[in-house]
């Protein structure tokens, strides 16, 4: 069984990035299951996705303290997960600040240590620089499916499975976008 | 047998489609409005709409069925307070071709105004309810329940929650039933609810509960699972998967069918374990019961009453086993994530406005409920679903037209439609002052942009009539109604100042697309 949480921004493509994977396991024949937090995160509030694969999954949600994975799209997202994590658990980190509606509006600011905190704190962590990849891929958009290339290189599925999840769920005329987005997250790690 | 990875509310659609439904209304509400959007989008053999509300989108149903159809409405829990007075009725009419309600109940209130536990409206307005545990059984589950409604003639009811409606999982794929349109047959005894017709009724359906009991023990949808005789956890929902991941070894009690529940079963299976728990999200609806049958149980004394249930709760209640934290608490403030209006909506100007001018404002439900929130606070009520124009006249009774004048109610196109129209009738006609914004952004934003009556297109995406909100406003009474763009602040700062200071009533519509909508 593994348990992987993505988390990220509203508009980030965290859903899609956990269909994908999704598919992937389903193909090799694993019950999966998800959980999602939809409604407001369309105005810009967290959005989560839950994913677990296994001979036979019962919760869609993941317990704390037993996350195989966790993939964060934005560095202060990461750290509202930490109660998910164990010792071996993988936290992957996208260096990229998005500035909440409470620092937007001056009330608070956007903490200035949390790499230093994660590095610290966080035995298995990897931040990644996504921006050349970005750029490689030709899209900021293409930002989920770097994520997954980086988190691909943990698990066990083939390549050719995530490429044919890809093109399933992704718009035609993106679909080599993302490809290429994919393994230059991939790459990363 | 091919399967796919579906959510739950897509799920529900497949199992209405395959159990050859043939109409489809409701009203949008998180979590439930995927299902509706499904359908229109999969399965056009099904006449979906989106109905001006919750009720009328009952009543369609209900209409349709009687006609001989199967039928399917659907509506977030607070929505079935809207509907349930047909709800009750309809229960003692029956059906003619199978009717299901879909009723997405949201422990937690990730996107609602409370938690209300609607299992309670099955056993209050009689009616058999189901509620899956999965992705799988909501579709398994939708399907069953036109069956059971044809079976018992009987509205069936299938509650779901969010951690099913949007949760993910391999779903088995069927075929579509080719189920016929039935004939309507008049038949006013069914179907007309004079005391002499209603009373006889009640009584039929007193006494078919026995007959809908027996088939909640013998169907398999409420099903022992043995294992350990020690513990024996009763549960339903979504909890029963929490139950099964940290309770693998305890004997369980699977309730899909939440009404009426399985008495021998219960009893059974009481008889079978040494200690009876019931694990359930929100009320002590099963535990209650189990109570009442003269058991003793662990349930509420060790499982929370309000918020979503999570397997680490389930875990340390059942299990006294406490999270492990794997790093330190960090010490520094985590600034939050709120949503927002998005940079550019329109509602924003007109809370810019509002804020500017320090008014009271009366609230309602949709995106423009943020304004409640920095940078704005604009809003001091909110309640329901046209709540706002209702309460704006209540405080001018209170305080004398003073008060409206230093008042403001808003409230969006697709919810004054849905229940703003019958409280602007009575502010005019008794005789308040107030001035109501309609911040219309031609669309029903909240839940993700679905047309309404203003917007001129149905769900299946037709062409049809365009209401005209302004000629509503004036036909109720309402003789000051003005149309300006909020974008234009400053004049919508002189408008907003003259209408509350004229003493009669008035409506402003502010005109502007929100800015997401396609
Ligand atoms: S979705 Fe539309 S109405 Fe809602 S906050 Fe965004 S712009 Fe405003």
């Amino acid at each position: 069984m593994k348990s992987v949480i993505f988390n990220g921004v509203g508009g980030q493509g965290v859903i899609l990035a956990s269909k994908v994977l999704m598919e992937v396991a389903m193909k090799n024949g694993y019950d999966v299951k998800e959980s999602e937090v939809h409604g407001m995160a369309q105005r810009g509030g967290s959005v989560e996705c839950n994913v677990r694969f296994g001979e036979k999954v019962y919760s869609p949600l993941i317990q704390k303290g037993k996350a195989d994975f966790i993939v964060s799209f934005e560095l202060l997202e990461s750290m509202r997960k930490t109660d998910y994590l164990n010792d071996d658990t993988v936290l992957l980190v996208n260096r990229e600040q998005i500035n909440p509606a409470p620092v937007e509006i001056g009330v608070m600011e956007y903490p200035s240590d949390i790499e230093e905190w994660l590095e610290k704190n966080v035995k298995n962590v990897k931040i990644l620089d996504t921006k050349d990849a970005l750029i490689g891929a030709g899209t900021k958009k293409a930002l989920n499916i770097v994520m997954l290339g980086s988190l691909s290189k943990y698990l066990e599925f083939e390549l050719s499975d995530w490429e044919d999840a890809i093109k399933g769920l992704v718009k035609e005329q993106f679909v080599e976008q993302n490809i290429k987005a994919f393994n230059l997250g991939r790459a990363l790690v | 047998m091919t399967s796919k990875v579906m959510l739950g509310n897509e799920a529900i659609a497949r199992g209405a489609w395959e159990a050859g439904c043939h109409v489809a209304a409701g009203y949008p509400g998180t979590p439930s409005t995927e299902i509706l959007e499904t359908i229109a989008a999969d399965y056009r053999d099904i006449k979906a709409q989106w109905s001006p509300n919750e009720k009328v989108a009952l009543e369609v149903a209900a209409g349709a069925s009687i006609a001989g159809a199967r039928s399917l409405s659907t509506m977030k829990h607070v929505g079935l307070n809207v509907a349930a007075d047909p709800l009750f009725t309809f229960s003692y009419t029956g059906v003619n071709g199978g009717f299901v309600i879909i009723n997405a109940d949201d422990p937690g209130a990730w996107s609602s105004q409370n938690e209300q536990d609607n299992r309670h409206y099955a056993r209050a307005a009689k009616l058999p309810m189901l509620e899956p545990s999965s992705p799988a059984e909501a579709r398994e589950f939708t399907k069953k329940a036109f069956e059971i409604s044809e079976k018992f003639d009987r509205t069936v009811i299938v509650r779901i929650t969010t951690r099913i409606a949007h949760s993910q999982g391999i779903v088995e794929l069927g075929d579509r039933e080719n189920v016929p349109v039935k004939d309507f047959v008049r038949d006013p005894k069914k179907y007309v609810m004079i005391p002499a017709h209603a009373r006889p009724k009640h009584k039929k359906i007193e006494e078919q509960q026995a007959e809908i009991m027996d088939y909640s023990c013998t169907s398999g949808l409420n099903r022992i699972e043995w294992g350990g005789k020690k513990r024996g956890i009763i549960t339903n929902g979504i909890a029963y998967q929490y139950v099964k991941e940290v309770c693998p070894d305890d004997s369980v009690l699977k309730i899909g069918m939440v009404w009426p529940l399985p008495e021998k079963l219960i009893n059974e299976f009481a008889a079978g374990v040494e200690e009876l728990y019931v694990v359930e999200e929100l009320d002590p609806f099963i535990e209650d019961y189990v109570k009442a049958m003269g058991y003793e149980v662990k349930g509420k004394d060790i499982i929370p009453l309000c918020g979503e249930l999570t397997p680490e709760i389930v875990d340390e209640a059942l299990n006294g086993n406490k999270t492990v934290k794997a790093v330190p608490e960090y010490a520094g403030d985590l600034p939050g994530r709120p949503p927002g209006l998005c940079k550019g909506c329109p509602h924003a100007f007109v809370f810019d406005v509002i804020k500017k001018l320090d008014l009271n404002v009366n609230g309602d439900i949709g995106c423009y409920t943020l304004g409640v929130l920095p940078p704005y606070s604009a809003m001091h009520t909110q309640g329901c679903m046209g709540a706002s124009i209702g309460m704006h006249l209540g405080m001018e009774k209170a305080h004398g037209p003073e008060m409206a004048a230093k008042s403001v109610a808003v409230i969006g196109d697709s919810t004054f439609i849905h229940s703003g129209i019958t409280p602007l009738i009575d502010l005019v006609y008794n005789k308040g002052t107030g001035t109501v914004i309609i911040m219309d952004n031609r669309t029903t934003a909240m839940t993700g942009h679905q047309e309404n009556p203003a917007t001129g297109k149905t769900l299946m995406g037709e062409e049809t009539f365009e209401l005209d909100l302004e000629a509503i406003c004036k036909a109720v009474g309402v003789k000051r109604v003005r149309v300006i763009d909020p974008k234009d602040k400053d004049e919508l700062e002189k408008v907003l100042s003259e209408e509350i200071s004229t003493r009669e009533p008035s409506v402003i519509i502010t005109k502007r697309k929100c800015i997401l909508k396609r």
